[in-house]
């Protein structure tokens, strides 16, 4: 083991780091207790696994007590009393700094401006590092890609840098190997291939926007002339990018400007979620929706869309459409804006009559000012009736601008797979270097990824994690995450960021510079060097400049901004030629359809691994820790399927068995299944969790496949919700029961623009259902000082789930697990309760956020026994967790049940690499206390005491809540309530502003804007 | 056991009366019975195989407890919305059982009903265990039972204090003074008896045992006097007990803003259901000592026609409060106690409730008839019926309540896990293991109240020949 252990030690890591991954169990080095296992045929661990199943946190749950914990118990239960006290704390030394670094004062945390790539574009982060250690990811407010916002998958990244998981050393055939041993190995083979020109050399990379990794690959491209560069991104934008081809014979990026749109078309698109530009179209889009007063204007949202989504639910009107019929809709409307050249065709069934004239006259009469979008899932012809829409209706140029592509080598990245495929089928591969990728588990099922890898002599892995793929790599290096690692991205808009690490690699990780690097024999060149030649070149040859003159002002300037100036890619002129888009392809397919989608927690299953991904609620079917096939009741009842059936969905032989959930809102015969799940090696986290629906995915139809079987089995398979979803029937009319309460209850509030404008009070409640003058206890001033207050604008709420991430990351929430969540026990502080409206198979879906309300009569506070639940003189409901006894009185007593509480001990107090994840502000909780929002109040203090220094007041928006800082739409929004002149203040002055249970005299500081709808008088029902 | 003591026994009352006592009691008679009881060795095969179910029981709870407080409390089924589940559906029941001792002992006594002589003592005996039983749940539902005393007001050098405005303050003190005082009332009550055993033992080590715990009763006329205005006093104190204890626990709920919680009927709903449940208890331990130890000269059918009759005294006044919340509920005309009590009648837990209300409400209308009060093992059936009803009331109340209230995106549902009824199971074992060791080594029956009972129903005899 001590050689091993040397070899282990990461050249650069902080001290303590060092000593996390030179643990035996942390570290790859393992222990064998067989031959077999030695060998690792696999057999050993699969009956451990059998045995031990993982892939789910550690459960001490109902059932967990066995013989041997039964005779510890009671053994302890003897022993109980008087031991509990007795805890010894281990030694600690504390060694001051003997020369204190600039700016870097302990408990002062600092932020940096980087960028993190996601399929391969990239958005520009801000992130704060506390002592060195990244703990929390933030939206650059100045950067084009984000304007501050972030989504779930930026948020949880930071989750992604700590996780125990990760690979940790270079290891070859499985086993722990150096650096040395890699270079010498890749240097021999590497000979070889540079006499022949690298013919049988070949790199494989998801989407590259980023300049200086594609230079770099350029630069190995002329090194070994007959090497080939392949890309392959498994929820890609092939069909974006050859509708662009199709369209203007080239290929063009979109950029949307959301904020000229007044009437804005979704086609089959969730372009607020997930996409590269989705940040800042939700922003924008979110900012022309945003009503100051019934006088003021909002936008208009068609979306049509077989699942609900994210974009969708913030339709004003939502046409349930099987994804498949998208296309001959997307004709129909075309030809009715006057598109020549498209074929029209009939409207597809299931779309009223009225519709398409209504919109397409909508969409006439807002010349310029509107905008048609489609979804990747969408095939290449519909993007090009896009844009030839568009341009009909004198949009391009105005909503929409098209630019150079943002990849550096755009290409059919199917068709990419495929070649390489091919080739090393052919033998013609000698030597595949794959970086960041993971194409055994992702690779369309009729692309035979690993048979034909397996004929590659020298297979190269660089990765985040020991994959499926890497299992079948001779060589496993451990990639280093972007937060550790120097690079650069171009974002939406071709804005370039230079990624600048955090941390040193906590593992001795490489990027993909250094990678290249080293194929190319530069052995110790390290990633910012590369990254600085590159710009320097660049600023040298003029064509860029910032921060006034000399490279180094221009690399201060850019490193500060978060992002290079003078990058992004100007607008260019593009005509659509509407005559190039093939005619329609074949008649509509009867029968299923089923729809590949993204997963909106674990994206294309990269994300796996990552805990607070698992465990969030996805949006609408409040699903964690599983995918399902997504079904609407209608067909459910139909096919004679309930929740949790398991089923076989068959297509051309091809079959995978996966529960279904029948979700409200779901078009007829359309079926849903999210990608990124059935993952087998993806640590305790990832592995085996959900059906993996790359299965039965194939390279012609990626994302929406036709002629789908179901076989009905006896089995089921549990799923576990947040939210209950009980479909009844009364009165011969099927609903679902919470919705029904919620809007009885007038839980979530909507109108329309109309109603607002004839009614602005519409939201408010009767005059006597308030209570406010009646209480026993005399009332608080709270006059004084600062008064902090929340408001939820539901019009701008998209549900996207960042706020409830960006939670976890803030405020320590720990990871519950599966079983514990069917249990009722997540932890989320914050959470996005949905509600359906209306007939079960169409309905409308509202989203509404729920959190901490801090009453400022806080039912919670009165009935607790020791006081451990308080309020502050600024209206802050507290929760003082080394006070609370655990008696769970005041989550019983919340109206609103955002309390949450440790059953057991939740927090993971183990793992080392964990420890430099949590965010010093906040307490780690243990077993037996409550808690919840607290509005941030590690924020709210940090900055008072800064302002208290600084001698002057808090100014409005100096205090961001996680939740708020987060929010890509900005519908959250915190302040102080006695400013007259703060956002909160005029927000609440809003006469749709409404409280949720007033009646009940609460009084909640955390108030809602209520909901309004601008529909199209055209169109009925 | 001797078999001439041993026939003695079963041949001294085989005779059911309508008394409250046996014609033909001497003092001697009485003060035999009762003593030899305790006193006779080897103890009896079936008291022993009832312990030894007791004790395995009690184990349970040594196993559930030591769970509990090594995983914490999220072994059991509770969760977020239903934060409270058996423990303290047991709480209250247990508590509620407690009240027919003091009732019994103190109100009784008051009122100078003579019938409670009899069964007063193991009435007590068992408040006191119930309220030990109850006791636990509070301390063993806590997130961090080791902070137990945070409730309490003592002085913290943080000077930090309970938080007076909580109604689980004012159960702390509620639930502790009752414990309190009701046993000193109980071991005051219990010292001629103990003075009589002393007397009587004719082993040292049991002489000296008794005479210690005897505190020097010596049965002078000084003692005597003394006795009767302490039991007085604290009659007069422990009768306010019965009372406010299980307002005060009902305040748990009447104080939250829950819909089927907030409701000002619940302080003498709670009182008269936990009289309900207190007497059927009293009756389910009634009936097989009378039978096993052949007491029915001493608790008559006279006893069980009164018990029986307070059952549906206040299972009348339980039926009136149900009836009432359900009403109030509707004639308010708010939507979420509307929708509470749909919830309770057809939601989920639907039929735990109509099971309730047969237990409570329609079963035990057959007490009017006084032919099912005078026969012993009607009576035993409809007492076990009538605490099942009563534990499921108390469930219903928390957990239905609970699952569904303001927010419905936060509804839940609750299902006990095995260690919510290993915990429940368990303490029904501390409870019997405690009344098998108290029938066993104290007089289940106030010697010196019979003898006194003798003394009186004698001189009314004589009054009546004159």
């Amino acid at each position: 083991m001590a050689k091993h252990m040397k070899d282990l030690k990461p050249q650069d890591a902080p001290t303590d780091l060092v000593q996390i991954a030179a643990q035996p169990g942390s570290a790859r080095a393992r222990f064998w207790r067989s031959v077999e296992e030695w060998e690792g045929d696999g057999a050993v661990e699969k009956a451990a696994a059998k045995e031990f199943p993982r892939g789910r946190v550690p459960n001490t749950g109902p059932g967990g007590l066995n013989r041997r914990d039964l005779l510890k118990i009671m053994g302890a239960s003897a022993g109980l009393a008087g031991l509990t006290a007795c805890t010894k704390l281990p030694p600690e030394r504390i060694v001051p700094y003997v020369r204190q670094p600039e700016e870097f004062v302990p408990g002062i945390p600092l932020f940096y401006a980087t960028a993190m790539p996601f399929g391969g574009v990239g958005r520009g982060l801000l992130v704060e590092s506390h002592m060195g250690r990244p703990t929390k990811v933030e939206g650059n407010p100045d950067h084009s890609s984000s304007l501050g916002g972030t989504d779930v998958f930026g948020q949880a990244s930071v989750l992604t840098l700590y996780d125990p998981d990760r690979s940790q050393t270079p290891s070859h055939f499985g086993k722990v190997a150096s650096w040395e041993q890699f270079i010498e190995d890749l240097g021999n083979h590497l000979v070889d291939e540079r006499s022949t020109g690298g013919k049988g050399l070949r790199i494989l990379t998801g989407t590259i926007t980023s300049p200086t990794l594609a230079d770099q690959i350029q630069s190995l491209l002329n090194e070994f002339p007959g090497a080939r560069w392949h890309q392959y991104e498994p929820c890609g934008r092939d069909a974006a990018r050859e509708g662009s081809r199709l369209a203007f014979g080239q290929y063009a990026s979109s950029v949307y400007r959301l904020d000229k749109a007044e009437v804005v078309l979704s086609l089959d698109s969730d372009f607020m979620f997930g996409e590269p530009g989705s940040l800042r179209y939700a922003r924008d889009f979110a900012g022309r929706r945003r009503m100051t007063d019934p006088s003021g204007s909002s936008n208009r949202l068609y979306a049509v869309e077989s699942t609900p989504s994210v974009t969708g639910s913030l339709a004003d009107h939502r046409l349930q459409l099987r994804s498949s019929a998208v296309e001959g809709l997307a004709r129909a409307l075309a030809s009715a804006v006057g598109v020549g050249g498209g074929g029209s065709s009939e409207p597809p069934t299931g779309v009223p009559a009225d519709w398409i004239a209504a919109v397409a006259n909508d969409l006439k009469a807002h010349r310029g000012a509107s905008l048609v979008v489609t979804g990747d899932r969408q095939p290449a012809a519909v993007h090009a009736l896009v844009h030839a829409m568009n341009q009909a209706l004198g949009n391009a140029g105005q909503t929409v601008v098209y630019t150079a592509p943002l990849e550096a080598n755009p290409t059919d990245e199917t068709k990419s797979l495929k070649d390489l495929v091919t080739a090393m089928d052919a033998g013609q591969v000698r030597t595949l270097i794959l970086m960041g990728v993971n194409p055994i588990y992702n690779a369309p099922a009729d692309v035979p990824f690993l048979a034909a890898m397996q004929k590659v002599d020298f297979r190269v892995h660089l990765g985040l994690f020991i994959d499926e793929t890497a299992a079948q790599c001779h060589w496993q290096i451990p990639e280093a995450h972007y937060l550790e690692a120097w690079g650069d991205v171009r974002c939406y808009d071709g804005t370039v960021s230079i990624i600048q690490p955090l941390i040193a690699p906590l593992y001795g990780g490489r990027s993909a510079l250094e990678m290249l690097a080293i194929l190319r024999g530069q052995t110790y060149a390290s990633a910012h060097d590369v990254v600085r030649d590159y710009w320097q070149r660049e600023a040298v040859a003029g064509r860029v400049t910032a921060g006034g003159a000399g490279f180094e002002n221009f690399w201060e300037t850019s490193l500060n901004n978060g992002w290079v100036e003078g990058t992004a890619f100007a607008p260019k002129q593009a005509a659509a030629n509407a005559g190039a888009i093939p005619a329609s392809s074949a008649a509509i397919a009867e029968g299923l359809e089923l729809v590949l989608l993204p997963s909106p927690s674990l994206w294309d299953g990269s994300l796996a691994s990552n805990a607070w991904l698992q465990e969030l609620p996805q949006p609408f079917t409040k699903l964690t820790w599983d995918n399902a096939l997504l079904i609407s009741p209608g067909t459910a009842a139909q096919l004679g399927l309930k929740r949790e059936d398991v089923v076989k969905v068959q297509v051309e032989g091809r079959e995978i068995s996966a529960p279904v959930f029948i979700l409200p809102g779901q078009a007829t015969n359309s079926l849903t299944l999210h990608l990124g799940y059935g993952r087998t090696l993806a640590g305790a986290v990832g592995t085996g969790v959900g059906a993996n629906a790359y299965s039965i995915r194939t390279s012609l139809a990626p994302w929406i496949i036709t002629g789908v079987r179901l076989a009905k089995t006896n089995a089921t398979y549990h799923l576990v919700t947040t939210q209950n979803n009980h479909l009844i029937e009364q009165n011969g009319q099927r609903s679902e029961e919470e919705s029904d309460a919620a809007f009885d209850r007038r839980v979530v509030r909507v109108g329309t623009l109309d109603e607002y404008r004839s009614n602005p009070e519409f939201a408010q409640d009767p005059p006597d259902m308030t209570t406010e003058a009646q209480s026993l206890y005399p009332p608080y001033d709270y006059s004084q000082g600062y008064s902090w207050g929340m408001s939820i604008d539901l019009n701008t709420c998209i549900g996207c789930n960042a706020c409830v991430v960006a939670c976890y990351a803030e405020n320590n929430i720990a990871v519950v697990g599966k079983d514990e969540v069917d249990n009722g026990r997540d932890m989320q502080w914050i959470r996005v309760d949905t509600y359906f409206r209306g007939d079960l198979e169409n309905p409308e879906a509202y989203n509404e956020i729920m959190l901490c309300q801090h009453c400022e009569n806080a039912p919670c506070e009165y009935v607790c026994p020791v006081g451990a639940t308080v309020h502050s003189p600024e209206g802050l409901n507290l929760m003082v967790y080394n006070r609370c006894v655990g008696t769970r009185y005041c989550s019983n007593n919340c109206p609103y049940k955002v309390r949450r509480f440790n059953f057991k001990l939740y927090s993971d107090w183990e793992t080392p690499s964990f420890y430099p994840l949590r965010n010093p502000d906040v307490t780690v909780r243990s077993r037996g206390v409550m808690e919840k929002c607290t509005y941030c109040v590690q924020r709210i203090m940090e900055t008072k005491i800064k302002a208290e220094r600084e001698d002057r007041v808090v100014e409005d928006g100096e205090i961001l809540t996680a939740c708020q800082q987060t929010c890509p739409t900005e519908a959250i929004v915190f302040g102080n309530l006695n400013d007259p002149n703060s956002k909160v203040t005029k927000l609440k002055a809003q006469r749709r502003d409404y409280g949720l249970l007033r009646d009940l005299n609460t009084r909640p500081r955390t108030t809602y804007l209520a909901r309004l709808k601008n529909p199209n008088p055209e169109i009925k029902g | 056991m001797d078999p001439v003591e041993n026939d003695k026994l079963t041949t001294t009352a085989v005779v059911e009366t309508d008394e409250v006592l046996a014609p033909g009691q001497t003092y001697r008679s009485v003060s035999d019975r009762v003593s030899d009881m305790v006193l006779t060795w080897p103890v009896g095969i079936r008291w022993l195989a009832g312990l030894a179910m007791a004790l395995t029981l009690l184990f349970i709870l040594n196993i559930a407890l030591g769970w509990v407080f090594t995983i914490g409390v999220g072994v059991w089924g509770i969760n977020i919305p239903v934060g409270w589940g058996f423990a303290i559906t047991n709480f209250v029941w247990w508590i509620g059982i407690g009240h027919a001792g003091t009732l019994i002992s103190a109100f009784l006594l008051l009122m100078r009903q003579k019938w409670r002589t009899s069964i007063n003592r193991f009435a007590e005996a068992m408040t006191i265990f119930a309220v030990a039983c109850a006791g636990l749940f509070p301390l063993a539902h806590m997130g961090r039972p080791w902070l137990f005393f945070w409730l309490l007001p003592y002085p913290d050098t943080m000077g930090v204090w309970p938080q007076f405005r909580s109604p689980l303050v004012w159960d702390v003190f509620a639930v502790s003074t009752y414990l309190t005082v009701s046993l000193v009332f109980w071991y005051v009550g219990l010292l001629p008896d103990l003075g009589t055993l002393r007397d009587r033992a004719k082993k040292r080590v049991t002489k000296m045992i008794y005479g210690i715990v005897a505190l020097g009763w010596r049965g002078s006329a000084e003692h005597w006097s003394r006795y009767e205005t302490c039991s007085l006093l604290l009659a007069g104190l422990a009768t306010p007990l019965v009372v406010s204890v299980h307002t005060v626990v009902s305040f748990d709920f009447t104080i939250a803003v829950l819909p089927g919680w907030h409701s000002t009927i619940f302080p003498p709903y709670f009182v008269a259901g936990a009289i309900y449940s207190g007497f059927a208890m009293v009756l389910t331990l009634a009936i097989p000592l009378r039978k096993y130890y052949h007491l029915e000269g001493f608790i008559t059918m006279k006893h069980l026609d009164f018990m029986g009759k307070v059952m549906l005294a206040t299972g009348l006044v339980v039926a009136y409060s149900y009836v009432m919340e359900a009403f109030m509920s509707f004639y308010s005309g708010n939507t979420y106690d509307r929708y509470m009590m749909m919830n309770r009648m057809t939601g989920p837990y639907a039929k735990v409730f109509w099971t309730l209300i047969f237990c409570n409400l329609v079963g035990p209308q057959v007490l009017w008839i006084s032919k099912i009060r005078r026969n012993p093992w009607a009576l035993f059936v409809i007492s076990l019926v009538v605490q099942a009803g009563m534990w499921l009331e108390r469930f219903v109340i928390i957990v239905t309540s609970l699952h569904r209230d303001f927010i419905p995106s936060s509804w839940g549902m609750f299902y006990p896990t095995r260690w919510d009824y290993m915990t429940f199971l368990g303490t029904l074992g501390l409870f019997f293991t405690l009344f098998y060791l108290f029938i066993r080594f104290l007089p289940m029956i106030a010697i010196h109240e019979l003898r006194d009972l003798v003394h009186k129903t004698e001189h009314e005899k004589a009054a009546a020949a004159h």
